[in-house]
């Protein structure tokens, strides 16, 4: 190991001149340092916990197999008008529960870090609220990207013709919707002291969210509210705005209902920055949020 | 700052929340290089002062919400008055300027377990604007000065509690701060890493000329500080070097135990023209010479006394002397 020769020879320089200690004139805090290194700490921490790999990306991939496969050619969308298989249909739906997983379960460890201390040393560091949520969300959404991104290759297998060009789209358009998940899960973490809670919203909450979204069933068909309530729903427009990548027409094999490519973009865009700027407003309000688990302790 | 300014003032502070008032007029200074000691009982305001002084205690406006763990008291306003400022700077007004020259030591460790000790390091030197080189030499610096550098690749859950202290200790100083605030620095620390942790904040405090407060609820970690502070119900009792607060009390320290601790005060205020007072049950008095008097009250009152101790001067009595109670029921 030459680090820690490296090491130990500095340990014996150092204790020779231990009066002059180095770097005794602090630096300025600089906010995107701060992003980066925060950003950085998420990807490691979840590179060494191999099983929420297999969490996040597993259980969705299995569902998909077995309800796509399952439900088979029995399936057809109305107003379509070419035949699809519900493992196709099924596929942008569960690319957006892949993000939708993996970047609501990245930010559990928004509590984690608050009940393990760490957090309690950055909220006291001069590193601005902004870039601190920033650091958090992007840890995250790149998590979410490169699942999201890996679970794409398998798009051929339900029949789907992903090209160089369409895989580039996605590339983007996923890291967007992505982001905004991230940052909801982030609004939903953050005042919460118990993993516990956070579970219950994700099954009473983010899971109705996500079926309702177009990616169970199409929009044309259903009960005018729940049309009116997908159309509301935000996910729906991560779901669209994938969808539309693989089709030239989505409407005719996905049938109708559905927000087009172009609007959903544009939505999933919004979303991101209106999440953003949310968490940014929450992680700035004095409260729970500044304060850690310190005096609860011994109480 | 200017030079001669105290890096920690805090004038006239009070803070409620709701209706509980948790800190009352709290006023006191800490020099430059000197070892400040908030001693007491938990609850008694000594977390919701650090708090604030380490500006993760914000007032919003008005009001703020109170912390999670008090939430079940619904959501009260936090009002707060006077101020408190840390190398010249207003926590309340300008924290930004207070964290660039705050070092924070909590009192859980505040690092990430599944990280090694150099990368909690590099974090936090990223957090306050360091990086490269520079940064790297420094980590090692740190490193080598709190006797953590053969552990620098291993992760910080495999660490004992005292390393882990260490290396949180070495984190909090890394980008080297003028002022330190420790919370309850030996809670989980057996008595040798006890020791060891006095002996780094000591040298911290003398090459550095570090300026250190800690909240504690020991009475020894008290002793060793430069100035103590006594803390009890939201107010500062008592200010002073622990020689100066020990100087209070006059002589010695005596507590006599009675079944009739009542009737015994009163005796010894009408035959021994006494001041005593009753403190968690006993009665105890201070007298330049009180051992002198142990075998003539004992004679005056051979049936009220059923034991005796004598004390000399501790900060144990101090708290007495301005409490009215014994720490230990305080806590």
């Amino acid at each position: 190991m030459s680090s820690h020769i490296l090491v130990n020879k500095i340990e014996n320089l150092s204790s020779e001149k231990v009066d002059h200690p180095t770097a005794a004139v602090p630096a300025r805090p600089r906010a995107w340092l701060a992003v980066l290194t925060l950003w950085q700490r998420e990807v490691v921490r979840f590179l060494r916990q191999r099983n929420r790999i297999v969490g996040a990306l597993g259980s969705p991939v299995v569902f998909w197999l077995l309800i796509g496969s399952g439900l088979g050619r029995s399936f057809q969308p109305p107003g379509s008008t070419v035949p699809i298989s519900y493992l196709e249909y099924f596929f942008p739906g569960t690319l957006v529960m892949i993000l939708l997983f993996t970047a609501i379960f990245s930010t559990i460890s928004v509590i984690e870090d608050r009940r393990e201390g760490f957090l309690q040393a950055v909220l006291v560091s001069p590193a601005p609220r902004w870039s601190i949520v920033m650091g958090k969300i992007m840890g995250g959404t790149t998590l979410a990207w490169m699942q999201g991104l890996l679970f794409c290759l398998l798009a051929p297998l339900s029949g789907i013709d992903l090209t160089l060009g369409r895989f580039a789209e996605l590339v983007g358009i996923i890291f967007i919707i992505s982001f905004g998940m991230t940052g909801l899960g982030f609004l939903v973490a953050w005042p919460m002291d118990s993993t516990q809670g956070f579970h219950a919203i994700m099954n009473l909450f983010l899971i109705p969210l996500w079926m309702l979204s177009g990616a169970l069933f199409p929009a044309a068909g259903a009960p005018s509210i729940i049309r009116w309530i997908m159309l509301a729903n935000p996910v729906t427009y991560a779901v669209s705005a994938v969808r539309s990548v693989f089709y030239d027409d989505m409407a005719a094999v996905a049938g109708g209902g559905l927000p087009g490519g172009a609007v959903s973009l544009v939505v999933s865009v919004l979303f991101a920055l209106a999440m953003f700027a949310a968490c940014v407003l929450l992680a700035n309000r004095p409260g729970p949020g500044v304060q850690a688990r310190g005096g609860g302790k011994h109480r | 700052m200017s030079s001669t300014e105290n890096p920690i003032r805090v004038e006239h502070l009070s803070h409620h929340y709701g209706r509980r008032q948790a800190l009352v007029d709290v006023s006191f200074d800490v020099p430059a290089g000197k070892i400040f000691a908030l001693l007491g009982p938990n609850g008694g305001g000594k977390t919701t002062l650090f708090k604030i002084l380490c500006t993760s205690m914000v007032p919003n406006g008005e009001a703020a919400i109170l912390p999670a763990s008090d939430m079940k008291a619904g959501k009260m306003p936090a009002l707060q008055t006077g101020r408190a400022t840390i190398c010249g700077y207003d926590v309340l007004t300008d924290p930004h300027a207070v964290r660039c020259c705050l070092g924070v030591v909590f009192q859980h460790p505040s690092l990430d377990g599944k990280l090694t000790v150099r990368e909690n390091l590099r974090h936090q030197g990223h957090l306050y604007g360091l990086s490269g080189a520079r940064l790297e030499a420094r980590i090692d610096e740190m490193l080598a000065r709190f006797r953590v550098a053969d552990r620098a690749g291993d992760r910080v859950e495999t660490l004992s509690g005292g390393l882990a202290r260490r290396v949180d200790l070495a984190k909090g100083l890394l980008h080297a701060p003028r002022v330190l605030l420790l919370d309850e620095p030996s809670t989980g620390l057996d008595p040798h890493a006890r020791w060891e942790l006095w002996q780094l904040l000591d040298a911290c405090r003398r090459q550095d000329n570090l300026t250190i407060l800690m909240t504690t609820h020991f009475m020894d970690e008290a002793d060793r500080c430069d100035c103590v502070g006594i803390i009890d119900g939201g107010r500062l009792v008592a200010v002073g070097s622990p020689a100066e607060l020990k100087a209070q009390i006059a002589g010695e320290c005596l507590h006599l135990q009675s079944d009739d601790p009542d009737g015994l005060t009163h005796g010894l205020k009408e035959r021994f023209s006494l001041s005593p007072a009753i403190v968690g049950g006993t009665v105890r008095i201070e007298h330049p010479s009180a051992h002198e008097l142990i075998p003539k009250i004992v004679e005056a009152f051979p049936d009220r006394i059923t034991a005796v101790s004598l004390s000399r001067p501790t900060l144990e009595e101090v708290f007495m002397r301005h409490t009215g109670r014994r720490f230990e029921d305080a806590a």
